[in-house]
């Protein structure tokens, strides 16, 4: 057993591409219950940032600054009661947040979080993804048709039409940053995502300064189609509560409801998950050409550790700024051991990058890489998800026929000159 | 001053035609047949409230739509309907006061001012002059909270949350004034007929001060959230305009009347209170869109501030309370006294029998007329417009359904 | 400003007329004394009342020439410094007309009404005009009896539209021409017209309330 598991820790290749199912089966159930994580994570950032923004202080009472807000959520909705309109159709309704979730899900399967780090390495990794994750309108326009109800039924009509006029955009600007691999040495391209992050080392820049501005313009029009794509604000038509009431999921409640917002956010990870592989170095970390001696790869391994020390801090100097009165004793103690858990994540991590800082095939070097992956590749994630929360407390909303005139009529434009310049730009330049 | 006033107006008037009459008389919506009967399939019919976030109460607007387009709309209203009008002629004058705080419950000082300034008049007294200037800060004051109110409801139906949360925040401040100087936060009922019931609390100039310090800049950081966005922008600009002839025919009043150009506030054309002696300007647009109702509340709230600095370094010594009998009965008349609330001409029309109650009181609501010119704002526009629009018009549910 | 004017007549302090207001019962004389301001040949206003302004005739060039056109159909007063036309029911279409076209009173401000059940004309319709123009306020006034109906005036000011509504809606009067005239505030199927003297203040349509709201009563 355990040198089953050496040997795949020693391995260079997805489970995926190693034919392995059993290890592709555990990367499976980690990335699930990850991103689970990560929602559960994002929806109690999104409600506290959210809060700081609008001078507010969030949810302060379930465990310390609300820590355990989200879980008691989920347990509400869990035990809501399941309601299904008379007039709906029962099992199409019944079944659409699953269509959603599964869509959101699958990407997942693509997104590599290190050269080996992803459950499978498609060669047609990326156009796989657009096709999922285009699918996930599927549930959308189903659950506002199953409501059998106006509401839904407009804000399912909005999302499927927005989400079809972004994906066009959305597509050309892949296009040109897949363009951009092709200019390797070897001067084939790929579509592989993880191909497009290693084209990335290759050239010694992220795409998003490739040819600048042609890379950051693609960039921002997948930026701002991303937004479109899974229905945020300022784009937030198909759910515009002001408008709407709830847009396509006004009918649904309790667990049924919970899988939409799951999908939601599951979507907004996997579309920043591509946007930060196509065109901010994946995986990566900053300047791995310039400043690549093993000094370097040391140094920058510590950041995941004193990332959680640092978080440790902050949970600490909570805790000792809690009031000092008796009621907030259960909440300082439930603090000072949430920084104590984070304390010795921290401590951990600290002593793999040192345990292997030698750039062999031990194992503490394999487990320091691919935390190192892992750590960079989330990190710019969880700016992007900063983003969205930001969007959603600075802007107003668009109306849907300004939304489609952007999309048409100034993004797509933009996206196909992006991309015939890059292509005229990669025939000249190189 | 009023010599501004007639010359906007008459040019008004004369770009008013008859062809746009038949659009401002259709007010009901045939649900039965189809406007475009090719299409009829497209047609939908949505009931906009009257539970609806955006409604701003137990408004029912029932939309006839063309895929999004607004082919009609007709307002439900009478939901909040209690009576108040029967309920005046039950009470004596003095009791049926704290009853038009709840009509518009957002702007109740200027409902007490309304309603005690009519009673007087019918009795022919005239409040004193400190009571003049107590009452012009304190409705000054709750005209900028009512803006407030309206520009984070506004904006949140337009979908930018953030700015009802600073709204409110110093909402607040104004509030705090009211609770310290007559106990209620909101149905203040801080005026009595004849002037004012309570003298000012120690410190009272002081904090008004300290709020028009700490307030100016908020305005300025409200604009900079709205005034130039792109989104916001697009989504208010040539949104549910109406011309100045057609806002006079329909009645509408207040700031979506000025936002159509035409230049008439009741605080400059009939000054009432102490509102004569006081330096002010009448903010006006020209488009008549949802963006110049925006800019002129803003400035509003600006000029609002001025008064109220006047008011409080001139605020005259004396009494509050005029000569005013112990049971109200005025002679047998009627009288009609408007003033400039927050959302419009609020007008009394009281008819007396020469008892202690009145014999019949009608109020004039200016939310329930300027809710009439909805249908014509909307028609033709998206259903995310309806929102925008309904926020532009400011109605208080409570004042629409009496 | 017309309306900061006050009446000629002083007589500032109401407690001595108050008193004697008190004394004399008013509940008797209560519809009829204050339908008839109105109505310049009724006499009880001016001596019953021994304090406070009564009604006086309002002159000016504008009423004089309506005056001289309708003659005794038409009744100008003033009262307080506000001025009002008393009107035959007959005038109403043309006044209204008149004022809106050639006098400039641009803006309906509200259309009410009040109720003298009392009196045969048991209706008092009111209609509180202003114009831009003049900065002027005037209000018409007209009474009619129960049952009979009234010129809409929608097409005149496109406003009357829902305040006609309401004055239907409180009271029960018709108003001819009227593009959709029906209850605004209460629901279409109640009976009644609440601001009616006769509906008591906890009257309501119980019949309505029961089969509706399903509950046996809403108070």
């Amino acid at each position: 057993m355990p040198n089953f598991i050496m040997s795949y820790l020693g391995s260079t290749v997805t489970p995926g591409e190693a034919g392995s199912q059993f290890w592709a089966l555990i990367y499976v159930l980690i990335i699930f219950a990850g991103v689970s994580v990560a929602v559960i994570c994002m929806n109690w950032i999104e409600r506290k940032a959210l809060a700081h923004f609008q001078i507010r202080l969030g949810p302060m009472r379930v465990g310390p600054h609300g820590l355990l807000q989200p879980f008691a959520d989920a347990l509400k909705l869990m035990l809501k009661e399941d309601i299904i309109p008379a007039e709906a159709d029962q099992f199409v309704f019944w079944v659409a947040p699953l269509i959603g979730l599964l869509a959101a899900f699958t990407v997942y399967t693509v997104i590599p979080f290190g050269p080996s780090q992803a459950v499978s390495d498609m060669n047609i990794g990326i156009l796989f993804m657009l096709g999922v994750s285009s699918l996930g309108v599927l549930g959308i326009v189903v659950s506002g048709w199953a409501s059998n109800s106006h509401y839904p039924l407009i804000g399912a009509l909005r999302s499927s039409a927005q989400m079809v006029s972004y994906e066009v955009a959305m597509g050309l600007a892949v296009v040109s940053a897949v363009l951009m691999t092709s200019l390797n040495a070897s001067g084939t391209g790929t579509l592989s995502m993880i191909g497009i992050v290693q084209a990335q080392q290759q050239q010694g820049v992220w795409f998003i300064f490739k040819f600048f501005p042609l890379g950051f313009l693609a960039f921002v029009i997948f930026a701002i189609a991303m937004v479109a794509e899974t229905n945020r604000a300022p784009f937030d038509m198909a759910e515009a509560e002001s408008e709407l009431t709830a847009g396509y999921h006004t009918e649904y409640s309790g667990l049924r409801w919970s899988l939409f917002m799951l999908a939601e956010y599951a979507a907004m990870i996997a579309v920043s998950s591509i946007a930060v592989t196509l065109w901010l170095g994946g995986w990566m970390r900053p300047f791995p050409n310039l400043l690549h001696a093993p000094a370097w790869d040391f140094i920058f391994s510590l950041f995941p550790g004193l990332t959680f020390g640092g978080l440790a801090a902050i949970a600490m100097i909570g805790a000792a700024r809690m009031p000092a009165h008796s009621f907030f004793r259960i909440q300082r103690i439930g603090l000072a051991v949430f920084a104590a858990l984070l304390a010795f994540s921290a401590l951990l991590l600290l002593v793999i990058a040192i345990a292997g800082r030698s750039a062999d095939t031990s194992v503490a070097a394999r487990f320091r890489e691919g935390i190192d992956y892992v750590y960079w590749f989330v990190l710019k994630v969880a700016v992007f998800m900063y983003l969205f929360i930001w969007y959603r407390a600075t802007w107003p909303r668009y109306r849907f026929d300004q939304l489609m005139r952007i999309g048409w009529k100034v993004m797509l434009p933009i996206s196909l000159g992006v991309l015939l310049l890059t292509a005229i730009v990669g025939v000249i330049l190189p | 001053m009023s010599a501004e006033t007639n010359e906007v107006s008459s040019r008004a008037l004369l770009s008013s035609d008859a062809s746009n009459r038949s659009a401002l008389e259709r007010s009901h919506l045939d649900l039965e047949t189809a406007e475009k009967p090719y299409l009829d399939s497209n047609e939908l019919i949505i009931n906009m409230g009257p539970q609806h976030p955006a409604t701003h109460g137990v408004l029912r607007v029932i939309l006839k739509l063309d895929g999004e387009r607004v082919l009609g709309t007709e307002c439900v209203i009478g939901y909040l309907h209690r009576g108040v009008e029967k309920i005046a002629e039950n009470r004596t004058y003095t009791m049926f006061n704290p009853y038009v705080d709840r009509m518009d419950y957002c702007a109740a000082v200027s409902n007490g001012l309304g309603y005690c300034e009519a009673v007087e008049k019918l009795l022919n007294v005239v409040a004193p002059p400190r009571a003049q200037y107590i009452r012009v800060i304190l409705t000054e004051l709750n005209r900028i909270a009512s803006h407030q109110l309206w520009l984070g409801t506004h904006a949140l139906d337009i979908g930018a949350m953030t700015p009802l949360f600073y709204t409110f925040r110093d909402r607040e401040e104004i509030l705090k004034i009211f609770e310290k100087y007559c106990g209620a936060r909101l149905t203040t009922h801080a005026f009595r007929i004849g002037g004012c019931q309570y003298e000012t609390y120690a410190g009272f100039e002081k904090d008004v001060n300290n709020f028009l310090t700490f307030f100016a800049p908020k305005i300025d950081e409200y604009e900079t959230l709205l005034t130039t966005n792109r989104i916001w922008l697009e989504r208010t600009k040539n949104v549910g305009v109406i011309s100045g002839a057609d806002a006079i025919a329909l009645g509408v009043t207040g700031p979506v009347l000025r936002a159509s150009g035409v230049k008439w506030d009741l605080r400059k054309a009939q000054p009432y209170a102490a509102y004569s002696e006081f330096d002010f300007e009448i903010p006006v647009g020209t488009n008549g869109d949802t963006y110049d109702r925006y800019l002129v509340r803003m400035e509003e709230m600006r000029q609002s501030m001025r008064i109220i600095e006047q008011a409080v370094s001139r605020i005259p010594e004396g009494a509050i309370m005029g000569k005013v009998p112990k049971v109200i009965k005025p002679p047998v008349g009627e009288i009609y006294h408007s003033i400039e609330a927050p959302k419009g001409e609020l007008g009394y029309f009281i008819v007396s029998d020469g008892s202690t109650q009145p014999y019949r009181l009608r109020v004039r609501p200016p939310s329930f007329v300027n809710l009439q010119a909805l249908d014509v704002m909307v028609r033709g526009l998206l259903v995310a417009d309806v929102v925008a629009v309904i926020g532009t018009i400011d109605i208080v549910l409570g004042e629409v359904d009496r | 400003m017309a309306e900061e004017v006050k009446t000629p007549d002083p007589t500032p302090p109401l407690p001595d007329g108050e008193k004697k207001a008190l004394v004399e019962k008013p509940t008797a004389e209560k519809p009829t004394a204050s339908g008839e301001p109105a109505k310049p040949a009724a006499k009880p206003a001016a001596p019953a009342k021994p304090a406070g302004p009564v009604p006086l005739p309002w002159t000016s060039p504008m009423v004089e020439k309506y005056r001289s056109q309708y003659g005794s159909g038409l009744d100008p007063l003033t009262y307080l410094g506000q001025n009002y036309l008393a009107v035959d029911r007959s005038l109403i279409p043309d006044i209204l007309r008149l004022l809106r076209e050639e006098e400039q009173f641009d803006y309906c401000v509200d259309i009410t009404a009040a109720h003298y059940p009392k009196r045969e004309k048991q209706f008092d319709v009111i209609w509180i005009l202003y114009s831009f123009p003049r900065n002027e306020r005037v209000r018409v006034k007209t009474q009619i009896a129960d049952g009979a109906s009234i010129a809409s005036s929608v097409s005149i000011w496109p406003t009357a539209n829902w305040l006609e509504r309401e004055v239907y809606d409180m009271f029960g009067i018709q108003f001819d021409g009227h593009p959709d005239l029906k209850r605004i505030l209460l629901p279409d199927g109640w009976k009644g017209h609440p601001l009616r003297k006769d509906y008591g203040i906890l009257q309501q349509d119980k019949e309505w309330v029961q089969i509706n709201l399903g509950i046996e009563s809403g108070q």
